[in-house]
């Protein structure tokens, strides 16, 4: 086997190009065809320069949003599933994503005027009501010493998710009609941002979800064999498992408050990075960060070429690619 | 260079991670573990033998009394320095996900790696080497949940030998294996105590092997010690009464010269 260094050096560099060409693929894609020449050239100024506006202005915030979105849920999955001993554990199989839209419909709709730390309220709601939910979930697996077995997972997640709809759905029905129409499209999961604004806005706490996700993953890898087997060569679990779920319930929140909860990426990414790196959480986090990035941004070319020019909401994408993948994992996984 | 004084110890406050939701109450416990020893925890189930382990290898706190590694109170060590000395083999060990044998081997070089530092050949070298002593170099590239269950315990006792410990805490290392891999940890541990003099002390339920491996013995029941010395004097019949309400006959096996124990009947 190649020592690690060469692996993580390939993991980077090979996903990495995945993104970066699906980066500059993607913007060209549409309605109109945009020259990358053309929206690279120069010596056009920018205001004549058509194809450069729609690369750059109409299309590039969408895609951006795209990649924010898919490595922070990709990322959040791949924390869940080490924490829960769990490689079917996702922020959406949790229900972690249904309580950060639960968060972020509640400040929607009672249009809560809240910023801490220059962070607008909706991001913020949508991380605690990520943070609760994880607590829950998280409670019932402490309860049990050897993780969450699948059937408990699902069920847990099934129950939370089914509770929190009827608060969202509560929700709805006590909102006015513009913001239910705005809602309801946005828990679709949708990526249409119109600009960079909302991605800027949740960078402080993206910043922060890496900084805390970045020094954790050989501790993951240990506590994804048992806490006692963690501790014992030398693990804080205690600090590393907080740093964890605050680190990942930011990084659903921000994404959930961006897309909403666009759901199977934290499944399908980490999974299929797995089955191309190994399991070691040194390679599986920036190889799920990389590639969760690109597929996100795939699926949502898939959105909005398909059926064009009707745009559909990329929620039902992952969720039509999702859903059967998950459901072949969890038939296998019973054999 | 492990010393146990008067160690007590509930999980009543304490977060109820016990397996079974009983609540095992060590009650002034002592114990030595002096280098190159091997000593054997026996007990019933429920005794505190796993708790015991859990408080040698500084993962729990006792409430009372203390534990000194080296000399030096339990509480003064960082997990990491206590993990460059002190290695625990589990009873049982699931990877969620398919690690190799290489990589479950590798994470024991845990203690010694910084936030963001990689295993350099320094590290591979003391994992290979961990490999070839537990007998497990060949299938360093196998999946680990594709092994045995001897496979499985003896990968992880090489996991734990890349700490490069002085002292190896082994909970039932033998328990859900059949004899023949029973066997095979059985002389890989004692190689391990004569040939490297690395010290142990290990649980188990396993009455002959404890008389074959152990040159101590430490009897356990309620939490508390019934009996603690060199094998020879402390297992004998009227021992194996107190500990299990068994009627045993513990003798002499001609051929191997060993003590065995074969249970009668339940008292």
């Amino acid at each position: 086997m190649r020592p690690i260094r060469g692996r993580l050096l390939l993991t980077i560099a090979s996903f990495g190009a995945v993104l970066a060409t699906t980066l500059l693929v993607a913007p060209t894609v549409g309605s109109t065809h945009v020259s990358l020449a053309r929206a690279f050239d120069r010596t056009i100024p920018f205001a004549d320069n058509i194809d450069a506006q729609i690369f750059f202005i109409a299309r590039m915030p969408r895609v951006v949003a795209a990649a924010v979105v898919g490595a922070a849920l990709a990322a959040a999955g791949v924390v869940f599933q080490a924490l829960l001993r769990n490689p079917l554990a996702t922020p959406d199989t949790l229900g972690v994503s249904s309580g950060a839209a639960l968060g972020a419909m509640l400040a929607i709709t009672f249009h809560f005027d809240v910023t801490i730390g220059g962070l607008p309220a909706v991001p913020l709601a949508s991380f605690v009501g990520s943070v609760c939910a994880l607590g829950v979930v998280y409670a019932l697996a402490a309860a049990r010493q050897h993780g969450l077995s699948t059937t408990v997972l699902l069920l847990a997640g099934v129950t939370m998710t089914g509770f929190l709809s009827s608060l969202i759905m509560f929700t709805q029905y006590l909102a006015d009609f513009a913001d239910t129409f705005r809602t309801v499209r946005w828990l679709m999961g949708m990526l249409d941002i119109g600009g960079y604004a909302p991605i800027v806005a949740v960078l402080p706490m993206l910043a922060l979800a890496g900084a805390l996700l970045a020094t954790l993953p050989r501790a993951l890898d240990l506590i994804s064999l048992g806490s006692g087997a963690a501790a014992a060569r030398g693990v804080n679990v205690v600090r590393a498992e907080r740093a964890a779920m605050v680190g990942a319930s930011l990084a659903t929140g921000a994404a959930v408050s961006i897309a909403g909860p666009v759901s199977f990426i934290g499944l399908v990414v980490p999974h299929i990075v797995r089955k191309l790196v190994g399991s070691d959480h040194r390679l599986v986090l920036p190889g799920s960060v990389l590639f969760g990035a690109a597929f996100l941004i795939l699926c949502d070319l898939a959105a909005r070429t398909v059926f064009a020019p009707v745009e559909i909401p990329v929620g039902i994408i992952t969720a039509l690619v999702g859903g059967p993948f998950f459901l072949w994992l969890l038939v296998r996984a019973s054999r | 260079m492990l010393r146990a004084v008067d160690v007590s110890f509930s999980y009543r406050d304490a977060t109820k991670r016990t397996a079974n939701g009983q609540t095992p109450v060590l009650d002034r416990v002592s114990l030595a573990v002096n280098r190159g020893d091997l000593v054997g925890i026996l007990g019933p189930n429920g005794s505190g033998k796993t708790t015991l382990l859990r408080l040698l290898g500084g993962t729990l706190r006792p409430h009372a009394g203390s534990i000194r590694l080296d000399a030096r109170p339990m509480a003064d060590w960082s997990r990491r320095d206590i993990a460059r000395r002190v290695a625990v083999v589990p009873q049982e060990t699931h990877a969620p996900f398919d690690f190799t044998v290489l990589d479950i081997v590798l994470m024991g070089r845990f203690p010694y790696l910084g936030a963001f530092a990689l295993e350099g050949p320094e590290d591979l070298a003391i994992a290979r080497r961990a490999l070839e002593a537990t007998g497990t170099a060949a299938f360093e590239e196998r999946a680990f949940s594709t092994l045995s269950g001897g496979e499985r315990q003896r990968v992880v006792i090489a996991s734990a030998l890349a700490q490069s410990p002085q002292l190896l805490l082994l909970d039932e290392p033998t328990a859900s294996l059949d004899i023949g891999h029973q066997i095979e940890v059985q002389r890989l541990l004692a190689r391990l105590n004569t040939d490297s003099g690395m010290t142990m002390v290990l649980s188990t339920h396993d009455l002959n092997l404890a008389a074959a491996l152990c040159r101590r013995l430490v009897l356990l029941r309620g939490g508390r010690v019934l009996a603690a010395g060199p094998t020879e004097e402390v297992l004998t019949s009227n021992a194996v009464r107190a500990l299990y309400d068994v009627d045993a006959a513990v003798e002499r096996h001609t051929r191997s010269g060993r003590l065995t124990v074969v249970p009668l009947g339940r008292i």
